[in-house]
């Protein structure tokens, strides 16, 4: 049931920060640092944290469209078995890609704009010999009417779509050679409200007939807590909470969480509940708060939240916090908004 | 006077309560506002006869998806409108401290209507990074338009920009002051940008989704610092959103807008526990929400938003409408039917005396 599909064990990325005369790296930006997360053949992992987290980062490494510094990432390859992606050659790299895929969050830019949407959806199945000729017409037909467009549609250009019909475009790509994983960076965040809702189900849909495992890196904690099984809470490059969904979001174990899941804009007038609000801005990667990073945003932080960092503990079932009081702290999870009215 | 705005009491902010218009006759009221783009392509008509006002010392929500013609609206009030668009009919009347104006009676570049800009009526962005100047500080900025409409004091100026600063919550402001927009942070700048637009007291402030680009807890504290100038200072607010949450938390009242016109308007109680209008609820139902049905599937406001250069009779929701009436929601417009006090929708399910029964009205 659990069988994991992606392990990732101390994860590390680095940028190196250049300066004088001759460009010499003078520091370094820690924009992952350390992460640790497994996402399960089948199953929605959701990455959230503010911009400039390392979220984006994080899912870019895992497909190496960034070098990762350090750290594991092991990708459970159907016919091949485990394979180590971070140190893989690009033969391994060619071998994997068929299976993990990616979706970018704007539907403008991912595009080539001078190819028809067959070939921008051929494109996979071409470079990798999956099919030719009449089969590969039907297979772009058949991609087509998964994501919810028309045959027509394929001899047309990106500029005649709107932004909503580009995510699909970018989706019919990323699902053309049966990947076991995708990685959605933001994949909803451009789109208009009722677009956000086609797109969020149809990854549902294609999750329960094609069986995909979505890595969801996104900030928006309501789609987030439509889409995924589990959640990983990231700050400054790190993983400060992680948990299912449900517990995570009710029951929260990490001062950040709390803060998070209360700044989300409700939909309902009476859940006016004045967020707790965070003062301050995310710190620099380039230059942490000494401890725990959050200590200096925190309400509840404690001489020895800027003394020791707290290490990322498990704290019940399948779940983990980074908080020396993970324990004790009477945290307060999402309020519920009203239900939506009734259809006419 | 510290931290104005941002939190505290404050004399001053009382002060202004008093100054200002003791009636309750609304900031601003648009009537029959109609904007057209004579494209190539054909004319697109963004607005179709835009009727609404802005309450005094309230925030007036407009809320929609992209194309609704929600930005159009707010940059007609400013007479802002990108070229070749124009207002070809309706009129736009500001009621101001002073006096009132006929903002339409104005040229776009006429004298009045650029003092009216910044002074009057002043507007933030949603990227505000696009509309600050890179190469000079956040303090120069600012005092620009205080030297334009105030002072001629270049010192002076400037002080009252570290001021303004002070009262929109920037942590050391005079250190804000003399940086580049590019050494803030998002949130920051947005209060930059902020603190620009109320440096001249304005008697209405437009802004448009001014936190879309930012994480949530930076919006959550820029709704707050909002709700501060409502309540403490009586500012009067037209805020543009496509955000049913932020909606939800800032506004007093809200006008939901499809393809140009106000499908339905009244208070946030009315919109979110008494939704009349097919499109209000299917927007309502289509957002995912924290604690909602997990794993069922959204609603999906059927159809796409039909192309601009094609003028559409009827209603403008009856292509996705699940309870279009054939041969009456397709040739004619409805008119707006009250549906409460202060609560108004335009749709042929509520004419007249049908008002909150759809399933007779259905039998029409």
């Amino acid at each position: 049931m659990n069988e994991p599909l992606l392990e990732v064990a101390g994860l590390r990325k680095y940028f190196p920060v250049r300066g004088g005369f001759l460009r010499r790296p003078v520091g370094e930006i820690k924009a992952v640092d350390g992460v640790d997360l497994t996402v399960n053949r089948g199953e929605t992992v959701a990455l959230v944290g503010e911009s400039g987290c390392g979220k984006s980062t994080t899912g870019r490494t895992i497909v190496r469209l960034e070098e990762p510094t350090a750290g594991e990432v092991v990708f459970h390859h159907p016919e091949r078995g485990p394979l180590h992606l971070e140190s893989a050659n690009s033969r391994t790299l060619r071998a994997v890609r068929p299976h993990l895929q990616m979706i970018f969050q704007d539907p403008f830019a991912s595009l080539d704009s001078r190819m028809t949407v067959s070939s921008i959806i051929a494109e996979p199945l071409v470079i990798n010999k999956t099919a030719t000729g009449q089969r590969l017409k039907d297979r772009v037909a058949e991609l087509l009417s998964l994501v919810g467009l028309r045959p027509e549609h394929a001899n047309r250009y990106p500029h005649a779509f709107s932004g909503g019909q580009r995510q699909r475009i970018g989706i019919a790509r990323a699902i053309a050679l049966n990947p076991d994983l995708i990685v959605c960076d933001e994949a909803v965040s451009a789109l208009d409200l009722s677009v956000q809702a086609q797109i969020l189900n149809l990854l549902e849909e294609l999750q329960r007939r094609l069986g995909i495992a979505y890595l969801f890196i996104s900030h928006d904690l309501s789609a987030v807590d439509h889409i995924a099984d589990r959640v990983v809470v990231m700050y400054v490059g790190q993983i400060v909470e992680s948990g299912p969904v449900e517990q995570l979001y009710n029951a929260p174990k990490h001062p950040y969480t709390e803060a998070l899941l209360a700044a989300v804009p409700q939909p309902d007038p009476r859940v006016r509940t004045r967020p707790k609000i965070l003062t301050g801005d995310v710190p620099s990667p380039a230059n942490p708060p000494s401890g725990c990073t959050f200590h200096p945003r925190c309400p509840y932080a404690q001489p020895i939240c800027a003394a020791e960092t707290p290490p990322l503990l498990q704290v019940g079932e399948g779940r983990a916090s980074a908080c020396h009081f993970a324990d004790t702290l009477p945290l307060t999870g999402a309020v519920a908004a009203m239900s939506p009215p009734a259809g006419l | 006077m510290s931290q104005l705005y941002a939190a505290g009491d404050d004399v001053h902010a009382t002060a202004r309560h008093e100054e200002s218009h003791l009636d309750s006759s609304p900031v601003l009221s648009v009537c029959d506002l109609e904007v057209q783009f004579p494209t190539p392509l054909g004319l697109v008509r963004a607005l179709n006869g835009v009727t609404f006002d802005v309450p005094r010392g309230k925030v007036l929500g407009i809320v929609g998806e992209s194309g609704c013609g929600k930005s159009v609206t707010a940059r007609a009030v400013l007479q802002i409108i990108e070229k070749p668009g124009r207002i070809t009919g309706g009129s736009i009347t500001l009621r101001g401290e002073s006096e009132t104006t006929e903002i339409t009676g104005l040229g776009p570049d006429s004298k009045r209507m650029r003092a009216l800009r910044g002074s009057e009526i002043a507007m933030i962005f949603q990227e505000p990074m696009s509309s600050l100047n890179p190469v000079y500080t956040i303090g120069a900025q600012i005092a620009e338009a205080v030297l334009i409409h105030q002072t001629p004091d270049r010192d002076e100026a400037l002080r009252r920009a570290v001021d303004m600063l002070r009262q929109v919550g920037m942590p050391h402001p005079e250190a804000a002051a003399a940086s580049y927009p590019h050494q803030l942070s998002g949130g920051m700048r947005q209060r930059a940008m902020i603190a620009m637009a109320l440096s001249c007291n304005p008697t209405l402030l437009i802004a448009d989704e001014p936190t879309t680009a930012l994480d949530v807890t930076t919006e959550a504290q820029i709704l707050e610092l909002i709700r501060n100038l409502r309540d403490r200072a009586g500012m009067s607010i037209m805020f543009i959103t496509h955000s049913m949450g932020v909606v939800a938390q800032l506004c007093d009242e809200v006008i939901v807008m499809y393809l140009g016109r106000i499908v339905e308007r009244g208070s946030v109680d009315d919109l979110f526990y008494d939704a009349k209008h097919p499109y209000t609820r299917a927007l309502l139902r289509s957002i995912p929400r924290i604690g909602g049905n997990r794993k069922a599937p959204l609603e999906v406001i059927e159809g796409s938003v039909p192309d601009p250069h094609h003028r559409l009779a009827g209603c403008p929701f009856h292509p996705g409408c699940p309870k279009a009436i054939p041969g009456r929601c397709d040739t004619t417009v409805p008119a707006p039917s009250t549906a409460g006090p202060g609560h108004t929708v335009q749709c042929h399910l509520y004419q007249a005396d049908e008002i909150g029964h759809p399933e007779r009205a259905e039998n029409v």
